[in-house]
């Protein structure tokens, strides 16, 4: 496979951080940052990092499966994740999750027939005191209502 | 002992050594702890929280699988506390689990349904919707039911662990967590099934057994594996004069856990369809069934006729056939037929390496060696594939003792990943100087065992013999050998050169191949396939077989054979190990060997010469004449194995006849072949159809 | 960038340096007594400084409050193993942001408290373990270790002290378990999120096998205030077994929600009324979960005469957790509350031990049914009973973290539970049809 400069620069100096012989550890990062760069993990990524790391394929696959923020397929151009945890709810985090629902008609982890936009319901994600909060991609936006979350996805269908 | 611990469990003053877990402790002094995960010899889980017990001075309850003890400590096994834990973990473990017990394989005998029997609640207070997922195959042998699995891990850890192979893992978080096979939706693996019976529930099923029977309506048959020479002790279940199941039910052999597709599966060649059940004889040139009695009258009425008129006879014997009924064939061949002409087809030089080593006590390893000894040396075998017991000892020794490996071989092999050394060599000039590279290294070893296959033979092996003694430890030997029985026929034999106990004969007479290469009057082939690429040149060709082989197709009378399964006796593993065979079934119209021969003798009137063809009798005769075999009866008797001690005196060393470089030649079987065999067991040939279909 | 208001009732130590321009630079880092500790701690000998630690009556401020400087103290720094720095900064607790406070404005404060740890116990290599979600933050960390190494304050003999460390970030890609120390190393090491069998502990076999200090992000910046100023100076901050001030997440129903640093032993009740501006609409409290959403919860009655500290709040049977406060006015539906803090432990029960992945999996069903309408009398009941069954008994304290709010709601809030019975609609303004995934 073949990636962007950037990214090979970003595999090898991770690969450069863990010490001799333990460079399985990389693993998690090296298929985040791919995952920002191709949309997922494909199959081929997984064979292709599973060759790099010197380990099999299912021990790639057992990791990658724990993870929540890692995905098979891919999500939309612009993911955007709504928290609905405890202090996000208490400020009406599930009504925003509701209203994006509506406003899109797609579900949970369920992508725009464009592919631009993807939502899911997630869990906490460090912005209770700033609640309720979302995230698209790995931007914050904080003390969202309605009213702003229609200017945030309405923002997003011609953003570049 | 000053070094013992002190402590109680359930009020019982009880002794360990430190590091004992308290759940063996317990063990040991009778007390049953219940556990899922916990399983002796794979790494710790604590996952199944079955195992919690009260410990005096912990604020918690504590597993007990992984709590050493320690000296003065109190554990408490039968508190309320402890009753209420072990009750709601299986009530846990029920929520998501389908009770399907009354067609589920393991219904019966599955450890679920017995912990929920004896500590669990009576009734579920669960009400809401299970997790699906549906049922997967993961190979021609192993089934996935996702919502049966606990999640104890033992089948990640046998496979990864146990076998080296690590072809199962485990995928998804929480409660829709589950076994993966390693490649995406199927396994390719040793399709060993360890993962199947270690399973405690019916989450991993057999493909083989699936829905055959229910486990209480089987028989269970302790008995010896048929393939390779390695001697697994395997359990067959049988139902209605039928085998159902292979398994490894009671772990009591010298494989004690192990077994592989072999032992667990490939028992099935028994009722191929190809399986001769009648007597042949030519009728107008062409093989026709015939009755018993026909048959044994046209053999005896020919041998006698050959006798009188002083001609010759050739006897080629088997891998297989058990001890008994080589020494009673060879008995036959050397003192009713008259003939020094018998031999089989030797699979290692084991003459060689006995040669080499006589005069000296106790040079040959057992199984129980590769796991206990410090260093062990591997010469040209892929051991995983063609030994998987020894592979399999020789990886428990890694992990247990941190043996060290040393693997010479001309491929890659899966002992390479803990070897302290791997070398690529595969002509003993390759060896010799690999070893000598190696010497101060082995030097510095306590101990070794040096395993080597049919690459060594003739006098490379004297020269390793010559090498590994001069290192100055402790050596043994292991001479790689490919069949059940294979250790047997020479060790009973089956030579030209040698008769039972390895005493020289007087004169030598012809070898497997001078025999079939010569115009014999009667060639006599019991269990073997010698003319498999070759047309017949006796006047006379009379075969003792499972199945219309290329020799047998050729004969003139074919008698027809009963398999290790379907008789009683012993067999000699590679390391020279004697265990007893019990029949599971017997099927109609085929013989065991040793009756058949037993009815040749009758029928030529020859009976009292050869004495009673009855197993038992037979291998107390062995007992005492055969140098070697004078292993304890009632060990022996009792399902055990004892090894035997050939190497006391001096073996004629024989030199190499001309145009004959090797003498042993090793089919080199992987796991999922077994010779002329494995042709016949469908388990076998579909794995193998299944790899080249993808 | 700081997301609300600071408060002057806060007793800023480890936010010192918020608001101030270029906050996370190493040019105001430097200019605010920036490194000094580290060249302080460079003269003392490694147990003087675990000494100081000590005195500081720093407790690890991940949770669980375990004494930094005895923590410290249990590495076998003679061993000759190579050993690390893991500085936690995964926080996933619902309630809790504050981690994410101290490194966006202060990344060379943690930093220099990680490098004063490796001096402690001989380390040179550290690894900060970053939740996914957080990328933004480990920029900002790679720019800080980036400047530091140009600047001389990483890599070889740092500050010609002789000393040499190593730093990295690694990311997480969303797994709350990550968080729990054993279950972080083994993600670290680039496997699925499952806790380690202790002992041993991470102090003697920690990330790589090798002996580990493993301490959350705040924990590791209060120490060069520590160091600077003394550990008795920081302990008088604090109350008699708690040292300092504690990074506090006020969230949930109140005027002015936010992170504000109080000093431990805050009164819970002022906390509330006057740093968080009291209850949002001019309502009432009803229940406060202290320390992020694994805390047994306080009715209101309980928050009165309680202070933000481990004592207080142990005495409580609650615990001060990670500092996440959540406030929850009169019109929260605690069944819903209760439904929505199971159905996340559920989510991120790591599947390991069967009585958090199937009692975590029981009580979501049971409780979520229920805030629908469907519960029964018996349920009350069954949802204690289920939950005290995973106490104490699961292989993590994840288990426990599950079991603890949901025991706590059913037994102080039975009568909301009563409520729900018989196909009543929930009678909270807040609670319409809540959406499970
Ligand atoms: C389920 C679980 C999740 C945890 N999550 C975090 C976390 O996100 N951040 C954190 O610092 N500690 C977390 N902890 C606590 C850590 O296990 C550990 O105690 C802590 O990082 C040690 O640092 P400290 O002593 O400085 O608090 C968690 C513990 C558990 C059991
Ligand atoms: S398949 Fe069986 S042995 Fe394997 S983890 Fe599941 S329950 Fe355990
Ligand atoms: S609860 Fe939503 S960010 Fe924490």
């Amino acid at each position: 496979m073949t990636f962007s400069p950037q990214l090979e620069a970003r595999f090898s100096k991770l690969l450069n951080s863990y010490p001799p012989g333990r460079q399985r550890a990389a693993l998690i990062p090296m298929l985040m940052y791919a995952q920002d760069e191709i949309g997922s993990v494909t199959d081929e990524l997984v064979d292709e990092v599973a060759g790099r790391l010197g380990i099999t394929a299912l021990q790639v696959h057992e990791a990658l499966s724990y993870y929540s923020m890692l995905h098979r397929k891919p999500m939309g151009k612009y993911h955007v994740q709504i928290c609905t945890n405890i202090s996000c709810l208490l400020n009406d985090g599930d009504k925003l999750w509701e209203h994006a629902c509506k406003k899109l008609g797609i579900g949970h982890k369920e992508t725009t027939a464009d592919g631009r936009i993807s939502i899911e319901e997630v869990e906490c994600i460090g912005a209770c005191s700033w609640a309720p909060a979302i995230q698209v991609n790995y931007d914050f936006h904080h003390f969202v209502t309605p009213e702003r979350l229609d200017e945030i996805l309405d923002g997003l269908k011609d953003k570049p | 002992m000053a070094d013992l611990l002190k402590f109680t469990i359930d009020g019982k003053q009880l002794h360990a050594k430190p590091g004992t877990l308290v759940i063996e402790a317990a063990r040991t002094a009778g007390i049953e702890i219940p556990a899922f995960c916990y399983y002796p010899g794979l790494t710790l889980q604590a996952a199944c929280r079955m195992c919690l017990v009260e410990v005096e001075k912990m604020p918690k309850l504590m597993t007990a699988c992984t709590l050493p003890v320690s000296e003065g400590m109190v554990v408490r096994t039968d508190t309320p506390q402890v009753h209420s834990a072990r009750k709601y973990m299986l009530e846990f473990l029920l929520t998501n689990h389908p009770l399907d017990c009354p067609v589920c394989d393991k219904g019966g005998e599955c450890e679920l349904q017995d912990m929920t029997f004896r500590y669990g609640a009576g009734e579920s207070r669960f009400t809401d919707e299970k997790v699906h997922t549906p049922e997967k195959q993961f190979s021609p042998v192993v089934f996935y039911d996702a919502p049966r699995c606990i999640l104890c891990y033992r089948c990640v850890r046998i496979c990864n662990e146990g076998l080296g192979v690590g072809a199962l893992g485990v995928i998804n978080r929480g409660v829709v967590s589950e076994i993966a096979p390693n490649k995406g939706d199927h396994l390719e693996c040793d399709e060993c099934g360890a993962c199947i019976d270690i399973c405690p529930v019916g989450a991993l099923t057999s493909g083989i057994y699936r829905y055959q029977t229910r486990p209480w309506e089987m028989n269970h048959v302790g008995t010896i594996c048929t393939h390779c020479s390695d001697g697994c002790r395997t359990t067959l279940g049988t139902r209605n004069g039928r085998i159902v199941r292979g398994n490894n039910r009671d772990s009591s052999g010298i494989n004690g856990e192990f077994l592989c597709i072999k032992g667990r599966y490939a028992f099935d060649f028994y009722d191929h369809p190809e399986r001769l059940l009648a007597p042949l004889a030519r009728v107008d040139g062409k093989l026709t069934e015939v009755s018993w009695a026909r048959a044994l009258e046209t053999v005896a009425g020919k041998f006698q006729q050959t006798l009188a008129g002083g001609g010759s006879f050739g006897v080629v014997g088997s891998n297989h056939t058990t001890n008994e009924e080589d020494y009673y064939l060879q008995k036959f061949a050397r003192q009713v037929l008259r003939t020094d002409h018998i031999d089989h087809h030797r699979t290692g030089d084991l003459a060689t390496l006995l040669d080499a080593l006589s005069g000296q006590a106790d040079k040959l390893a057992t199984v129980a060696d590769l796991d206990q000894r410090k260093a062990i040396l591997i010469l040209g075998a892929d051991l995983a594939l063609e030994h998987p017991l020894l592979s399999f000892q020789v990886r428990a020794n890694y992990r247990h003792h941190a043996a060290r490996i040393y693997a010479l071989t001309p491929r890659p092999v899966r002992e390479d990943k803990y070897a302290v050394k791997s070398l690529r060599a595969g002509r003993p000039e390759e060896y010799f100087a690999a070893l000598e590279s190696l010497r101060d290294a082995l030097r510095s070893e306590p101990e070794m065992v040096a395993v080597f296959d049919d690459s060594v033979q003739g006098e490379d092996i004297g020269k390793l013999v010559e090498f590994a003694e001069s290192l100055g430890i402790p050596v043994k030997y292991i001479c790689l050998l490919d069949y059940s029985n294979s250790r047997g026929a020479l060790d009973m034999g089956l030579a030209p050169e040698l008769l039972p106990g390895y005493a020289p004969a007087a004169r030598p007479g012809m070898r497997l191949r001078e025999m079939l290469e010569a115009e014999l009057d009667v060639l006599w082939v019991v269990g073997s396939n010698p003319l498999k690429a070759a047309g017949r040149k006796a006047g006379f060709l009379v075969v003792q077989d499972m199945f219309p082989t290329e020799t047998a197709s050729q004969a003139d009378v074919v008698l027809p054979a009963a398999p290790a399964y379907e008789k009683d006796g012993t067999v000699t593993n590679v390391t020279g190990e004697v265990q007893r065979l019990k029949r599971a079934i017997e099927v109609m119209g085929a013989k065991p060997d040793l009756e058949i021969m037993g009815f040749l003798a009758r029928e030529m009137g020859v009976a009292a010469v050869l004495g009673p063809w009855v197993p038992d009798a037979v291998f107390e005769e062995i007992r005492a004449r055969v140098r070697g075999y004078g292993v304890p009866a009632a060990v022996i008797a009792a399902g055990g194995a004892a090894q035997t001690t050939p190497v006391n005196g001096r073996i004629p060393a024989e030199i190499p006849r001309a145009g004959e470089a090797r003498r042993a030649h090793s089919a080199h079987n992987g796991l999922f072949a077994s010779g002329t065999l494995g042709r016949y067991s469908r388990v076998l040939t579909s794995v193998l159809e299944g790899r080249l279909g993808r | 960038m700081l997301y609300n208001e600071p408060s002057p009732l806060e007793t800023r130590v480890l936010s010192r340096r918020f608001g101030l321009p270029d906050s996370a630079s190493l040019g105001t880092y430097l200019a605010t007594e920036g490194y000094q500790a580290f060249l302080k701690a460079a003269r003392m000998k490694p147990d003087e400084i675990i000494e100081e630690v000590k005195a500081s009556n720093l407790r690890g401020r991940g949770g669980a409050g375990f004494p930094a400087g005895m923590k410290w103290s249990f590495v076998p720094r003679s061993s000759p193993k190579p050993k690390y720095i893991v500085v936690n900064a995964d926080e996933s607790e619902p309630g809790t942001c504050k981690d994410r406070v101290l490194i966006e404005n202060d990344p060379h404060q943690l930093i220099e408290g990680v490098l004063i740890a490796g001096l402690a116990v001989d380390a040179h290599a550290g690894y900060i373990y970053v939740r996914g979600e957080y990328r933004y933050l480990i920029e900002i960390l790679e720019k800080a270790i980036a400047e530091a190494y140009a600047g001389g304050r990483l890599g070889k003999n740092i500050q010609g002290t002789g000393f040499d460390f190593d730093l990295y970030t690694h990311t997480g890609a969303g797994a709350y378990e990550c968080g729990e120390e054993s279950a972080l190393l083994e993600s670290l090491e680039g496997k699925r999120g499952i806790p380690r069998i202790r002992p041993p502990f991470p102090a003697v076999v920690g990330a790589f096998q090798r002996p580990t200090v493993l301490n959350n992000v705040e924990t590791y910046c209060a120490v060069p205030a520590i160091i600077l100023r003394g550990g008795a100076a920081f302990a008088a901050l604090g109350v008699p077994r708690a040292g300092g001030t504690k990074m506090t997440c006020l969230t949930g129903n109140l005027n002015k929600p936010g992170v504000y640093e109080l000093r431990m032993g805050f009164p819970v009740m002022k906390m509330i009324e006057e740093v968080g501006g009291g209850i949002r609409g001019g309502r009432k409290l009803k229940a406060m979960i202290p320390g992020g959403s694994s805390c047994p919860v306080l009715t209101a009655a309980e928050c009165e005469g309680a202070t933000m500290d481990y004592d207080s709040m142990s005495a409580r049977k609650t615990m001060l957790g990670s500092g996440g406060v959540i406030v929850m006015d009169d019109q929260t539906c605690m069944v819903k509350a209760a439904a929505r803090i199971i159905r996340f432990y559920a989510h991120e029960s790591c599947g390991w031990c069967i009585p958090c992945r199937e009692g975590a999996t029981w009580l979501r069903k049971i409780l979520v049914r229920f805030h629908a309408g469907g519960g029964t009398r018996a349920d009350i009941g069954l949802i204690g009973d289920i939950a005290r069954n995973m106490l104490g008994r699961t292989f993590c304290p994840l288990g426990d973290a599950a079991a603890m709010p949901t025991i706590s709601i059913v037994e102080k809030f039975q009568e909301e539970f009563e409520d729900h019975l018989d196909g009543r609609p929930c009678p909270y303004e807040h609670a319409e049809h809540m959406v499970m995934a």
